[in-house]
């Protein structure tokens, strides 16, 4: 899976999860570009990543990311493996 | 749906979500109108843990300005938890609208369990909560822990007991509410392996131990047990345990399995509600035989042992039976000719159910949603105590879409599938079985049958006198304490002022001596009703006022509201009083007795803006009117001071 299906399917996810349509991903976005992306929400979307992806992230990988582009290539590695 | 796709964790008996879920949330958000029944469409759905959550912030924001016209009730359940249920708490609101429950959660706060208990100003003391939930981790209690000594072992338990049991005590002393009590899946992790079972010490072994205490707490003052461990056990342990969210969030079990979580714990609360499902209607062709007896015949069907099929469709049957013996209603409902349809029970050698163990049997042309409405009305029982079992999807659909209060379990294409559909779906919750239950399936056929006597003899005094009635009225006592608190919390008809009374404050109404409480059985020579009816007086030196005053629909008409006047009024008089107040207030669904009272002979007193009403009976008038039946007293124990 490459980078662009990976951001589409994972755009998806975002909009379920924090219930709002009007999310646009971008590499550089993070947590605090998003009202909703809060740590109740972030532990939802990496089970709904893993569940999506059919993956799993240990809690050191979770701890790693700064922001989606992060996750991204996260999600390519692994898929890609 | 695939064989694959029957997973308990999907809840499979509920149909899946439609992709636009958020944006029917969204509607619903935005209408001026929305109803209960809306929220009852949305909430039937399979829901992941995000739609879940969608579904509690909507029933939030419309909470203040639902429009109530279908049947929820309002319920208040507190949370303890040593974990995070940050996630539980919006998915057991969202869930508990699929039992017709209105749920809100107070949460005593992370870890906060002993805070929350004995601190008088913590939120539990200040919301009054309907029921306290008690959700603790074994590895909060120390139960995930092995210990070489038995000693120590049991140290460690006896501490979680009596930590668990003192908590309990205040929750129903002081509060005066049941507590739930969470039993505790094992952890897979094994210690010794297969020894564990024999290891005094091990930590299964201290689950298993703790889980029995909790029974045993459970078993006094009306508490519940919420049997978590088996909810576990039902998709495996391995599965409930994510060690890395547990690590990562104090997360108890998988996010994965909230919704399973929730929908158990949604049944028991609805049960605690008396909003249980009461009757089991079944279709006849490819749902409880293989085949179409019209076009088949009888001796075309598959349905027996010795071939796959045939034992699929008796599982149906056997799970219906074992339904009707702990006194769910069973009927049929299906598009036959009605002669071809009473042909198997009467002629198939390998049917379970037999024509007697049908209350109503509609074989008919008519649409089902109309036949449901009927079942329920011949049985004077709410739509929304029916569940229907049909293989057919188009009318299965039917009446989602027409009743979304009947419960219809979407059915997986293998008929051996179904009984699993079904008895995994938590329609029919318990929270106790009396002797009653056994015996009621067979007081609805009765009443059938007594409706056929009416129309034979045509006039009602006559009738009523040919039942050869005795009615037995008896003050409150221990045997009929779970009979009287189900009674108080399922009667919604006749039921003049609908207040619930938990099983612990029957027990206190017992033993109070300024409330003279009656319950009362009816028998009559089809058989015994049971206890039909509850009626609840404020004692003081002028005036008795009512309470409570509830009776079964299945004994209307029947004159026993007559006698019971008649005994309270005779106790009432022995006791120097002077007047009976009543009060009637009104309920979705009490219209019924709104002229309960005046019908009695008590003249109105005032109209309340809510439509209440007060009524009073001089007592030195009141000429006892003869009752067509026997009546037997057993009031040896009722002496109120006044």
């Amino acid at each position: 899976m490459d980078a662009h299906q990976i951001a589409r399917q994972l755009t998806t996810v975002f909009h379920d999860v924090m219930d709002r349509d009007d999310i646009v991903l971008s590499d550089t976005m993070s947590a605090d570009d998003l009202d909703e992306w809060d740590s109740l929400s972030h532990i939802r979307l990496m089970a709904s990543v893993e569940r999506q992806f059919g993956v799993h992230f240990t809690n050191a990988e979770i701890g790693s990311l700064k922001n989606v582009g992060d996750l991204i290539k996260l999600i390519s590695q692994k898929t890609n493996a | 749906m695939n064989v694959l796709d029957f997973r308990l964790e999907n809840l499979p008996w509920l149909v899946p979500a439609p992709a636009h879920f958020r944006q029917l949330c969204r509607t619903l958000e935005d209408s001026p109108t929305a109803t209960e029944r809306d929220i009852r469409h949305l909430a039937n759905y399979q829901l992941n843990i995000d739609q879940l959550i969608r579904l509690a912030k909507l029933i939030g924001s419309l909470r203040p300005r639902l429009v109530r016209n279908a049947s929820f009730v309002d319920m208040r359940l507190a949370i303890l938890s040593d974990t995070t249920v940050d996630y539980t708490i919006p998915a057991l609101v969202a869930t508990a609208a699929r039992f017709g429950v209105l749920l809100e959660v107070v949460h005593g706060g992370f870890g906060q369990i002993a805070q929350a208990i004995f601190s008088p100003d913590s939120i539990l003391h200040k919301t009054a909560p309907d029921a306290v939930l008690i959700s603790q981790d074994p590895r909060g209690l120390g139960l995930h822990q092995s210990f070489i000594s038995p000693k120590s072992g049991r140290e460690r338990l006896a501490s979680a007991c009596a930590q668990i049991d003192s908590m309990v005590r205040v929750i129903n002393d002081d509060l005066g509410v049941p507590a739930i009590l969470q039993t505790v899946p094992p952890p897979p992790e094994e210690w010794c392996g297969s020894f564990d079972r024999v290891a005094q010490g091990s930590s299964r072994q201290l689950c298993e131990s703790y889980n029995r205490s909790l029974t045993e707490i459970a078993s006094r003052n009306g508490n519940l047990l919420f049997d978590a461990q088996h909810v576990a056990a039902l998709v495996g342990y391995d599965a409930w345990y994510r060690p890395s969210q547990w690590t990562n969030a104090k997360l108890p079990f998988s996010l994965d399995l909230v919704p399973l979580y929730a929908d158990h714990l949604a049944r028991l609360l609805a049960a605690l509600r008396g909003k249980s499902r009461k009757c089991l209607v079944l279709d006849l062709d490819n749902t409880l035989w293989g085949g179409i007896v019209g076009d088949d015949g009888v001796e075309g069907l598959r349905l027996g042992n010795g071939t796959a099929d045939g034992e699929a469709h008796l599982l149906l049957q056997s799970y219906a039976l074992q339904c009707k013996e702990r006194g769910i209603i069973l009927a049929v409902c299906s598009k036959n000719e009605m002669a071809a349809a009473v042909r198997p029970f009467r002629e198939h050698p390998e049917m379970l159910l037999k024509e007697d163990d049908i209350a109503v049997f509609l074989a008919n042309w008519e649409d089902k949603a109309s036949n449901l409405a009927q079942i329920a009305k011949v049985l004077n029982i709410g739509t929304d105590a029916l569940v229907f079992v049909d293989d057919n999807p188009a009318e299965r659909e039917r009446v989602r879409q027409m009743l979304p209060e009947v419960a219809v379990p979407e059915l997986f294409p293998d008929p051996a599938y179904y009984a699993r559909a079904l008895g995994c779906a938590g329609y029919f919750e318990a929270i106790a079985i009396s002797e009653e239950d056994s015996l009621r399936a067979d007081f609805y056929r009765g009443n059938a049958e007594r409706t056929k006597a009416v129309e034979q003899l045509g006039n009602l005094d006559s009738y009523l006198e040919s039942l050869q009635m005795v009615c037995v009225i008896r003050p409150f006592d221990e045997i009929g304490r779970s009979r009287i608190a189900q009674l108080i919390n399922k009667s919604n008809q006749f039921n003049l002022t609908t207040r619930r009374y938990t099983e612990k404050q029957v027990g206190d109404i017992q033993a109070d001596t300024s409330k003279f409480a009656l319950q009362i059985r009816l028998i009559d020579k089809f058989g015994d009703n049971g206890m039909i009816s509850v009626v609840i007086f404020d004692v003081s030196s002028e005036v008795w006022a009512c309470d409570t005053w509830l009776m079964s629909c299945r004994v209307l008409g029947r004159r026993v509201e007559t006698a019971v006047l008649n005994e309270v009024v005779s106790a009432a008089k022995s006791h120097g009083a002077l007047r009976l107040r009543g009060r009637y207030i009104p309920s979705a669904k009490n219209s019924m007795v709104q002229d309960h009272f005046g019908k009695l002979g008590f003249s109105l007193l005032k109209r309340e803006d809510d439509g209440t009403t007060v009524w009073e009976l001089d007592i030195a008038t009141y000429a006892a009117p003869d009752v067509p039946m026997l009546v037997q007293r057993e009031l040896a124990q009722t002496e109120p001071a006044v």
